[in-house]
């Protein structure tokens, strides 16, 4: 009589995509949260949604989760309908929101059994997992506390663990690492990659492309409610950020153009620079080996430094490619659009 | 395994049972949580009905009744009422914790997170009721009819607060913050509450507010809980208390069921 899926069976029985959503449209009042997606994602891969607050993230994952009905377009998840057949896909799901979902005053244990109940797995197993999960995530010393006196990231991972009680076959996990500490970010995502060594489909929405691209297989870049882009991390490195950048600033900014006239035939020609500040970035590939061939260049050309760094490229350098905007002010526009909307500190990490 | 079982409704309904009671020890662990809350939900009643004993005991004593006597079975509709008001402010912080997202989220049978909550809401004032029964006692109310009246006179009113509280439970899931929860719960049980013959005997009402105190339900619901704690004519308010809580059952299930299914 338990309902509960084992990923071989469940992510195969119907073959194809384990996720799968065409032409998604959902407006709230004048706002067009989703404006039209497509996405496929292959049983057994992670697919990061990477974007700005505001681009359609959340409202993607309470669609494909079902929470939400579109206005429009359909959604599969393991080969059922989100609408259609919403209670077997609740079956095949697990799910961490953007804000920890646990009861304060249940202990960090009895959250996680009481999920396990809830998805039917029978009162031993629900033991049995909490335990494991407990020890998964470090929470073992803190299971018999009240969730009330957990710190932000003790939350953060025990709603993940939540999310996890099941196996379920395909997880969402809108912004997962937001308010994690560093250690905590790592162990999650080694907990992910186990977990998709083992057949879990993953959907997970950021705003760091670093965490896209050590999760990933995949990544959908969204915009307005719109993906603008998408392939491998790889992949949109060098379409749109490169691989690094190297960055500088010239101890003379009216030198700035000559120094970009040196330099523009280096990484593609995707040289951009802020003549007001001195800035200049340029995409690369290869890094450490263009960075001599630029301090050689800029010597030769009697342009002195006051700051030179390779560093890895942001989703903020990714979409400014692809969109010819910065993520920050698109955020600020989705902000004024919402309105009322509940608004959440920008939680980005620099890499 | 993942079968066609999973999805039918014959597999959700046959879940509602043991999904409720899942839900149901969770709301109630709260209360045991929380001693505060509970020493001071209980210590409200408390002083309100010594208050209106005590206030207007002294000017009230209808049809020669004491007033201890006349009070008491109307006091017990008032701690259910106000009771079950709380479902929605319960109902409300979920939603705005993301409790419900989550619950909404899992394959668990769809009226278990409301009839978890109105469970626990409907245990949690049971237990004002007899307490308040012991109160009433110790000022002075005597049951007059016997041990199973007094009994069915308790049921009556607690299944009365039972289906008010899906009333509160589809406040709670149609308004959008725990504050406006928590007005919104409230302010509708006052004329149920005033205006009706809970507190005096509605014959010293302006005729129009005898017009709403007649049809308003909790006048029948007290005359039943009156007449079986006292004697009296009982049958007729029990049919009339019956039929209003099987009517509003009716509608709110659904209604809250619904919401709850729809939340945007």
């Amino acid at each position: 009589m338990t309902g509960e899926p084992r990923p071989e069976e469940s992510t195969n029985v119907q073959g194809g995509a384990a996720i799968s959503a065409e032409g998604l449209r959902k407006t709230f009042g004048k706002i067009k949260a989703l404006d039209g997606i497509d996405l496929a994602v292959p049983p057994g891969t992670v697919m990061a949604l990477l974007g700005p607050n505001g681009a359609g993230k959340t409202t993607f994952v309470r669609i494909l989760t079902t929470l939400l009905s579109p206005d429009a377009g359909q959604a599969r998840v393991g080969g059922y309908d989100v609408i259609r057949d919403a209670a077997t896909v609740r079956n095949l799901i697990g799910l961490a929101g953007q804000y920890p979902a646990v009861d304060e005053f249940l202990t960090g244990r009895e959250n996680l059994e009481m999920v396990g109940r809830l998805y039917h797995l029978g009162g031993s197993e629900a033991r049995r997992r909490a335990n494991e999960l407990l020890e998964a995530f470090g929470l073992t010393d803190a299971a018999q506390r009240r969730v009330k006196t957990y710190s932000g990231g003790m939350r953060r991972r025990i709603d993940l663990a939540a999310s996890l009680v099941a196996k379920t076959p395909v997880l969402f996990l809108d912004e997962p690492t937001a308010g994690l500490d560093p250690r905590s970010r790592l162990n999650l995502w080694d907990v992910i990659t186990n977990l998709v060594s083992e057949g879990t489909t993953v959907l997970l929405s950021t705003q760091n492309l670093e965490e896209a691209d050590r999760l990933a297989n995949n990544i959908a870049v969204l915009d307005n409610g719109r993906i603008i882009e998408q392939g491998t991390a790889q992949y949109l490195k060098e379409c749109c950020g490169g691989d690094v950048l190297i960055q500088l600033r010239v101890a003379d900014r009216a030198q700035t153009p000559l120094a970009v006239e040196l330099l523009g035939t280096l990484g593609d020609g995707k040289i951009k620079s802020v003549p007001e500040a001195g800035e200049i970035s340029i995409p690369v590939v290869g890094g450490p080996s263009i960075m001599a061939e630029v301090v050689r260049r800029l010597d030769a050309g009697g342009i002195v430094l006051s700051d030179l760094a390779l560093r890895q490229p942001t989703l903020d350098d990714v979409f400014l490619a692809l969109t010819g905007r910065s993520a920050e002010a698109t955020e600020e526009d989705a902000a004024k659009a919402a309105g009322t909307r509940r608004s959440r500190r920008n939680e980005r990490s620099a890499p | 395994m993942i079968d066609s079982k999973s999805g039918t409704p014959t597999y959700r309904l046959a879940w509602t049972i043991p999904d409720t009671l899942v839900i149901t020890w969770r709301n109630l662990v709260r209360f045991r949580r929380l001693p505060q809350l509970l020493v001071f939900s209980t210590i409200q009643p408390v002083m309100l009905l010594l208050l209106f004993n005590y206030v207007f005991g002294g000017v009230i004593s209808p049809g020669g009744l004491k007033y201890t006597q006349y009070l008491l079975p109307g006091f017990l509709v008032q701690i259910v009422l106000f009771g079950s008001a709380q479902t929605s402010v319960g109902l409300a912080e979920d939603l705005s914790r993301g409790m419900i997202d989550r619950f909404r989220s899992l394959p668990m049978a769809r009226p278990a997170v409301l009839a978890g909550r109105t469970v626990a809401d409907t245990l949690r004032y049971t237990f004002l009721v007899v307490l308040m029964i012991g109160v009433g006692y110790a000022i002075g109310f005597r049951f007059q009819n016997g041990a199973v009246p007094a009994i069915a006179a308790a049921v009556i009113a607690v299944l009365f607060g039972f289906a008010f509280t899906w009333v509160s439970a589809f406040i709670g899931m149609s308004v959008k913050d725990v504050e406006t929860a928590q007005v919104a719960g409230f302010v509708w049980i006052f004329p149920l509450v005033f205006a009706s013959s809970m507190f005096v005997p509605i014959a010293t009402m302006p005729d129009w507010l005898q017009a709403f105190a007649k049809i308003n339900p909790v006048t029948p619901t007290v005359d039943t809980v009156r007449a079986l704690s006292l004697g009296g004519p009982w049958a007729t308010p029990l049919w009339q208390s019956l039929a209003w809580i099987g009517g509003i059952l009716l509608v709110f299930v659904p209604l809250s069921v619904r919401r709850y299914r729809r939340i945007p």
